[in-house]
């Protein structure tokens, strides 16, 4: 009963890659990979992804603690708001974001009087449209960990005169490192592929804030081959980060 | 929970490499194909986006006029409906934002004869309060000026790189916009302090953006060709809305909403 | 009594029960916590560690009020049920954490530790992983664990229960000897009768959320004031009226040894019931005629259940089985001597 519709999800996924694999342009592939616009949006998309992953660490793991771990009212309300990127288009959270960071923005503008500083437009720009459009996988994840943690461990710790904070960094940290490690992952493979908040929020310029999916998707305007050929690349990244950690992502808790 | 959870989220950014890709393969337009003969009753127009408001009004005037008959519209990147319709996509009629995209289609064997039926002319658009004091197109080659353009790869794109060739002017935009209607709405967001796009479009935003010509808009002028399938389903009914478009009544509307006639 | 040791009165609402109980125990003293599951001995000794909320009462420690402070500020040393030691650290760095906190250098918190391990017996264990560490070495880690943080109050949950028979009992006896050695307060929560015996100098029995009955382990063995007292340390306990050297329980006068007027408690052991099939010549002063509600094994004898009069247990040896055919539901008769029973009042 469960095979049969097992199978043609499967086949759901992967036909698409094979198609992508069967039209790749594989004579003309090495070249078009050693093109500069294409390693520079590869480069471009690895270190925005990764320095996105490291602001949803440091914001999220805290976060994803204060949802497990401390009772305030509206904690529901927090943890529904939190899903929020999950389910909105990127595109409008790219808009919204204009709307709060931009030149012109509720806090933008303060931002540029007090500090200079303009985040549309500039690969800081990228790196925050993708942390918050990421965010929610670390935080769920996180969340979910804490949740399965024996707090009976915590415990523990306190009575041996550990503070909040050092349960937190010696005790809870250190159990839940699995479920932080999955959903850095998660969230660093969903920065990678960001595509709609990025392009509005921090535009399309090559080399400070075209990322491989914004370089795919005006490849596919004009050139199809290539536009394969970056989704390729983006594609190969992917699956051989997430297999050299895939043991921790499936035996995380 | 984490484990489901988890398996789900890793298929999106999969999923959006795979949605990025739609349109070269599996971009079925959202229109069906119904009719299957002769008396049908369906035209199906693919149209590129900046033709949105002209386009659907013709279409009631059309519908209007032949009770029983849908037109359907699909809008979008010029280059991403030549290229649905190469993949098979069931359109009566292209009207495409440039000869470039239109030559996909005929190349392909798919259509043949296309009609120029209106031109589109850039203009300089900024904020309302206009910030930067733009007055001309030389003013945008200041690097105080923030700037967007299309990408090269969009007609509006490559309409701009022609008119500041033309005008030997070098202007290094902090932003490649995807479309033009993306270019339009970081200058009405206040994102830019100018941009280039079609007449049509600062027309359309009515009132939320303040248009600037410029004379070297003449050297970058985009033609809009429009032609109907040979293999359209539709038959007679797509050369019948081919020539309302190229009408006076067609181009009344087309006029009134920015576009030149050829 | 001084103000030295703990004192403590806990009063903890919870939807099922109330807890509400007393408790002093002096420094070096060892106080076990004795009563059926959901007695409250826990929840008890998380009130003293400060884990849970107290409605209500007080937690002094040599004269000074604890009840107020989180529990990391409690100079407490707690050993869990199933230990809790930190899978991620090793045995060394598990008993090093406590000083760590305390502001220890990182030395000499290790210097400490690897002196506890080796009065545990497990200096050769100090850099495993607790995975990799038996149930009994695991207990020593937690106990030294828990020593390390120099606790003037120290509380152990059912140290021995995830023990099995063997480890258990020389642990046990490892368990005393340091429990010995420990100059502060120690509370103790157990439901095995032997290990309370063993390691306590005083036992508290809980029954409910209230103290039933406490003293000297010996005093309880020999004078339990309930029947769950009385099932744990083994004796038939019936309460009655006394009259001299008669108590009357129920329909049935017990005669004893001691003299005794008013409410009083008569216990006598199941080995002291002598069985007959015929009503015995020479007439006992305690014979009375009961039904057999069932027989079991228990240890090397075998426990007949008597209904009747009174219910009592009665052990007999197999051979003695044997040769009064005795099945559920016969009818028999049950002797017990004056002077194998004891009177106390209630």
């Amino acid at each position: 009963m469960l095979v049969l519709p097992a199978v043609a999800g499967l086949a759901f996924l992967v036909l698409p890659l094979a198609g992508l694999l069967i039209r790749a342009p594989w004579s003309t592939l090495p070249q078009r990979l050693a093109e500069p616009q294409v390693l520079e949006a590869l480069r471009l998309s690895l270190v925005c992804a990764t320095a996105a992953t490291v602001v949803c660490v440091l914001c999220g793991v805290p976060l994803a603690w204060l949802l497990a771990r401390v009772e305030f009212p509206g904690r529901r309300v927090v943890r529904a708001l939190v899903t929020v990127p999950l389910v909105l288009p990127p595109v409008v959270g790219g808009v919204a974001l204009l709307l709060v960071l931009g030149r012109r923005g509720l806090v933008g503008q303060w931002l540029e009087s007090a500090f200079g500083i303009t985040l549309p437009f500039t690969t800081l720009g990228v790196i925050v449209a993708e942390a918050f459009v990421a965010m929610p996988f670390l935080v769920i994840s996180v969340e979910g960990a804490l949740r399965a943690a024996d707090r009976r461990f915590e415990e523990a710790a306190a009575t041996l005169g550990a503070s909040r904070w050092t349960v937190f960094r010696r005790v809870t940290l250190p159990l839940i490192m699995p479920g932080v490690v999955a959903g850095a992952v998660l969230c660093w493979a969903r920065a990678l592929g960001e595509f709609g908040a990025t392009i509005t929020f921090a535009g399309n310029f090559p080399g400070t804030t075209r990322t491989m999916p914004l370089a795919v998707y005006l490849a596919l305007e004009t050139d199809p081959d290539a536009a394969i050929v970056l989704s390729l690349v983006l594609l190969a990244v992917s699956v051989v980060v997430l297999a050299s950690l895939r043991d921790r992502w499936v035996n995380s808790p | 929970m984490f484990r489901r959870l988890s398996r789900r989220a890793i298929a999106v950014p999969v999923a959006l490499v795979l949605a990025g890709l739609s349109g070269c393969g599996s971009g079925e337009p959202a229109t069906s194909s119904t009719s299957a003969a002769a008396g049908a009753k369906e035209v199906n127009v693919f149209a590129a986006a900046s033709l949105t408001e002209t386009f659907t009004e013709l279409g009631k005037t059309f519908e209007a006029a032949r009770p029983g008959v849908t037109v359907k519209f699909n809008f979008g990147s010029s280059a991403t409906l030549a290229q649905q319709i190469v993949q098979g996509a069931p359109a009566d009629v292209f009207a495409a934002a440039s000869p470039a995209t239109m030559k996909t289609v005929t190349d392909a064997s798919l259509a043949s004869g296309p009609t120029t039926f209106a031109r589109n002319k850039l203009e300089i658009a900024v904020p309302k309060d206009n910030p930067a004091k733009v007055a001309e197109l030389k003013d945008l080659t200041d690097p105080r000026v923030k700037v967007a353009l299309c990408a090269e790869q969009v007609p509006c794109g490559a309409a701009a790189v022609k008119a500041l060739d033309a005008a030997g002017l070098k202007v290094t935009p902090v932003t490649l916009e995807q479309d033009v209607k993306a270019t339009l709405t970081k200058v009405e967001l206040g994102e830019v302090d100018a941009a280039l796009v079609y007449t049509t479009d600062v027309i359309a935003a009515a009132g939320k953006v303040q248009g600037i010509a410029f004379p070297e808009a003449d050297k970058a002028i985009n033609d809009y060709p429009i032609a109907t399938l040979s293999k359209a389903p539709a038959g007679d009914l797509a050369k019948q809305f081919v020539d309302l478009v190229l009408s006076q009544q067609g181009k009344d509307v087309l006029t009134k909403a920015g576009f030149e006639a050829p | 009594m001084t103000a030295d040791g703990l004192r403590a009165t806990l009063v903890v609402h919870r939807p099922a029960f109330t807890l509400d109980i007393t408790l002093d125990v002096a420094p070096g003293e060892v106080v076990a916590l004795l009563g059926p599951n959901g007695a409250g001995k826990t929840t008890a000794l998380r009130a003293l560690a400060g884990l849970i909320p107290m409605s209500g009462g007080h937690i002094s420690l040599d004269g000074r009020p604890l009840h107020h402070l989180a529990p990391e500020q409690r100079p407490i040393g707690m050993v869990f049920q199933d230990y809790l030691l930190f899978p991620h650290l090793s045995a060394l760095d598990n008993v090093a954490f406590g000083p760590r906190c305390q502001g220890v250098s990182k030395a000499e918190a290790r210097r400490v530790a690897a002196a506890l391990l080796e009065r545990v017996g497990l200096a050769d264990r100090a850099t495993d992983k607790p995975r990799r560490l038996s149930g009994g070495q695991a207990q020593r880690v937690a106990l030294a664990r828990a020593l390390a943080v120099r606790p003037r109050l120290m509380l152990l949950d059912e140290p021995l229960a995830a023990l099995d028979a063997h480890t258990r009992l020389e642990i046990r006896s490892q368990l005393r000897r340091h429990l010995a050695d420990f100059d502060g307060a120690t509370v103790l929560v157990t439901h095995d009768p032997l290990d309370a015996m063993v390691l306590a100098d005083r036992l508290v029995v809980i029954e409910s959320g209230v103290v039933v009955q406490q003293g000297a382990p010996a005093e309880v063995a020999r004078r339990p004031r309930t029947g769950y007292v009385a099932r744990l340390v083994g004796l038939n306990l019936y309460r009655g009226i006394g009259d001299g050297t008669r108590v009357e329980v129920g329909e049935l006068p017990l005669h004893t040894s001691e003299q005794l007027d008013g409410p009083a408690f008569v216990a006598f052991s199941p080995a002291a019931v002598a069985l007959y099939r015929t009503r015995p010549d020479g007439s006992p002063r305690n014979l009375w005629q009961a039904t057999i509600g069932g027989i079991e094994r228990h240890g090397d004898n075998v426990r007949v259940h008597l209904d009747g009069p009174i219910t009592a247990f009665a052990d007999i040896t197999p051979a003695a089985l044997a040769d009064l055919e005795l099945s559920p539901g016969q009818r028999i008769w049950a002797s017990v001597k004056a002077t194998e029973t004891h009177a106390y009042p209630a």
